[in-house]
């Protein structure tokens, strides 16, 4: 029992990492039907910035995150406004594959400047613990929960009662209705790939405050997420935490339970597991849990 | 007709490969040039065009699958692992703990191709289910849990650490990994392996370009513009997308067990995402569903960091370090990256629509049309 709690709290923290993500890609999917491959690259640039302004500038990591938040949001606007707006109207893979070409040339310099060494976040919360019983939990963990949970309802409440979220809606709804409403359909794009680039930032941040720090394979849970996106279904806010919640949990308990129960799959079977539920879920439903089945006209 | 090569009055000629003479000729020229130019070239030049010339038969496959069939794939490196590692199984020297049955080219290359195929075709029917970037995901997900296997399973691919021997050059009985001779002149291997895989690549070419304009390829290209308008129109989408994952894994499967064999070295985590990205970018960036754009993004792709690097040593202000942000390896990679960002807002049919661009520019000269 003691092992399968501590599962389930590493799992909810590596969920809230997840979900942070899956949020970003889903909140650009709808707003423009566009896959955004270079969500890595903004990942680590704004787990970068925050890392070098916490440590290495001396600044309070209170004041450094949000400037990371602020620096990839504005990346992930620059992004999309140069690169991106030109190809609206292209097929999806074009734009998907522009997207890989986007993330190779904004995360390689970023990896170059992390360099070998791991670098910390100076963060406050190390590796202090609290003890629930025989459960540890780090106090990190709590600390990402919180904040997902909260960036969570701070956007389901944007999206609901804000007039750039209603705005928002009715873009994904219907872009040219939207446009004839007086919708600025382009600064919707520019917001989403904002608040993707900021979402990005936040997951690369808390995933890189665990013992590895940030190194030159942290961009890799960018890429991890994509299982939650899938599972949730593409154009779903609400799939995207349920998936994210799925791929977490799922992850934590098949590192804690497949070393015992099915060692024949190899180490580190976990991190692939993810894809393997990925797999099942859409063999059953083509569109994930809650996507919107894409109806064609002949 | 003499004197009308663009006047076609029979659909064969129409449907040819080669449809008039200079594409006749040009490609005699080509192959000549190709056949003889290693012998004034230094020797790392032929091994890097052998490895583009493999990479060629990879990018070929995918854009049968991709650029004509319209069934995106980034899960291409996947295939090219396990046609290196079957490949080399077949035709690997036997050892105690890896297989190895040390067969013939003539075995172990069909051979890694249809292993690969199997798997494609296996794989297949998920992309009957799937559509569009719901499929490239998967494909994707194909790639980290390949990538798994051939780490974990020791006897195949020796281990993620250790790795393997490749399968050997054995034609006939004729070993091209070793320098031979013809009379009393000595021919370097470097020299057989680049004729080898040149040769290779000539037949894997022209067999694609046979497909393409078959019955099945003008299959696959209706179901990538329109796959419902191809089912009412008779075209059994099952059989058609399963055939488009088989001969695309088929191609892929003989490009790695050749790649294993040209670089010699290769590691389970070879094949990961950024290999199917570098087939992705070498397809848009010599042009989808073209077959000579596959060999042109191919051999562009994999010259391109030696052109840097010679660059480097030409111009005086394009100084290259070789650590750091202007180090010759960083700035490859963002080239790479900024060229498929770029060719496809500028040039979306890559290479070869450049040169079909100055091609009929030519054609209507002094008209510009």
């Amino acid at each position: 029992m003691t092992q399968f709690l501590q599962a389930t709290v590493t799992g909810l923290s590596l969920a809230s990492i997840y979900i942070l993500l899956a949020l970003g890609f889903v909140i650009i999917y709808k707003s423009m039907q566009v896959l955004s491959f270079a969500h890595p690259a903004l990942t680590i640039a704004g787990a970068y910035l925050v890392s070098v302004l916490a440590t290495e500038a001396g600044l309070s990591f209170w004041l450094a995150v949000p400037l990371g938040l602020v620096a990839a949001g504005v990346l992930g606007w620059l992004s999309e406004r140069v690169f991106v707006r030109p190809m609206v109207g292209k097929p999806v893979f074009a734009i998907a594959i522009l997207t890989i070409g986007l993330d190779i040339a904004l995360r390689t310099p970023v990896t170059t400047l992390i360099g070998l060494q791991f670098r910390t976040m100076g963060d406050p919360w190390g590796f202090a613990t609290w003890k629930w019983g025989d459960v540890v939990v780090q106090q990190r963990s709590g600390a990402m929960v919180i904040t997902a949970a909260v960036v969570v309802m701070a956007l389901f409440a944007f999206f609901r009662y804000s007039r750039v979220g209603l705005a928002m809606r009715a873009t994904a709804f219907d872009q040219e209705t939207a446009l004839a409403q007086g919708i600025n359909v382009g600064r919707i794009f520019s917001i989403a790939w904002i608040l993707a680039g900021a979402l990005a930032a936040l997951a690369g941040m808390f995933a890189s405050t665990a013992l590895a720090g940030l190194n030159q394979s942290t961009w890799v849970i960018a890429l991890r997420a994509l299982p939650a996106i899938v599972i949730g279904g593409l154009d779903s806010i609400g799939g995207a935490v349920l998936g994210g919640l799925v791929i977490g949990l799922v992850e934590a308990y098949t590192a804690t339970y497949q070393p015992q129960y099915a060692s024949f799959l190899g180490s580190n079977f976990s991190l692939v597991m993810p894809y393997v539920v990925m797999l099942l879920v859409l063999l059953v439903r083509p569109y994930g849990l809650f996507g919107t089945e894409e109806v064609e006209r002949v | 007709m003499r004197g009308r090569p663009e006047l076609f009055t029979r659909y064969e000629a129409d449907a040819a490969m080669l449809p008039n003479n200079t594409q006749r000729f040009w490609l005699v020229a080509g192959l000549v040039i190709a056949l003889v130019a290693p012998l004034w070239l230094p020797r790392d030049w032929m091994i890097l065009l052998s490895r583009a010339y493999v990479a060629a038969i990879g990018v070929i496959g995918l854009n049968l699958v991709t650029g004509y069939a319209g069934q995106v794939s980034l899960g291409h490196a996947f295939f090219i692992g396990v046609g290196a590692y079957a490949g080399a199984a077949f035709g690997g020297a036997p050892r105690d703990d890896v297989w190895g049955l040390g067969l013939d080219m003539l075995i172990w290359v069909p051979a890694a191709g249809l292993v690969a195929a199997a798997i494609g075709a296996l794989v297949a029917p998920i992309a009957l289910r799937l559509k569009g970037l719901y499929l490239a995901l998967v494909t994707l997900g194909l790639v980290f849990l390949g990538e798994h296997i051939f780490r974990e399973w020791d006897v195949l691919t020796g281990g993620a650490a250790t790795g393997r021997e490749p399968a050997q050059l054995l034609l006939l009985g004729y070993r091209f990994d070793l320098d031979g001779s013809v009379g009393s002149l000595m021919v370097r291997r470097e020299l057989q392996i680049y004729w080898v895989m040149l040769v290779l690549l000539v037949i894997m070419a022209l067999l694609a370009k046979n497909l393409v304009r078959s019955r099945v390829g003008r299959a696959f290209a209706a179901v990538r513009d329109r796959d419902i308008a191809a089912e009412v129109m008779g075209i059994d989408l099952t059989r058609t997308k399963i055939l488009a994952f088989a001969i695309s894994s088929f191609y892929a499967g003989v490009a790695g067990a050749l790649l294993f064999t040209v670089t010699g070295f290769v590691n389970a985590t070879s094949f990961n995402l950024l290999l199917s990205f570098t087939y992705i970018a070498m397809v848009v960036i010599g042009g989808a569903a073209s077959i000579a754009g596959s060999i042109m993004g191919a051999v562009f792709l994999t010259m391109l960091p030696r052109v840097i690097d010679a660059l480097g040593d030409v111009l005086p202000f394009f100084e290259t370090a070789s650590t750091g942000l202007l180090s010759t390896a960083t700035l490859e990679r963002i080239l790479f990256g900024l060229l498929i960002v770029g060719f496809l807002i500028f040039e979306p049919l890559g290479l070869y629509g450049i040169w079909i661009r100055v091609r009929n520019y030519w054609k209507a000269w002094p008209f510009s049309y």
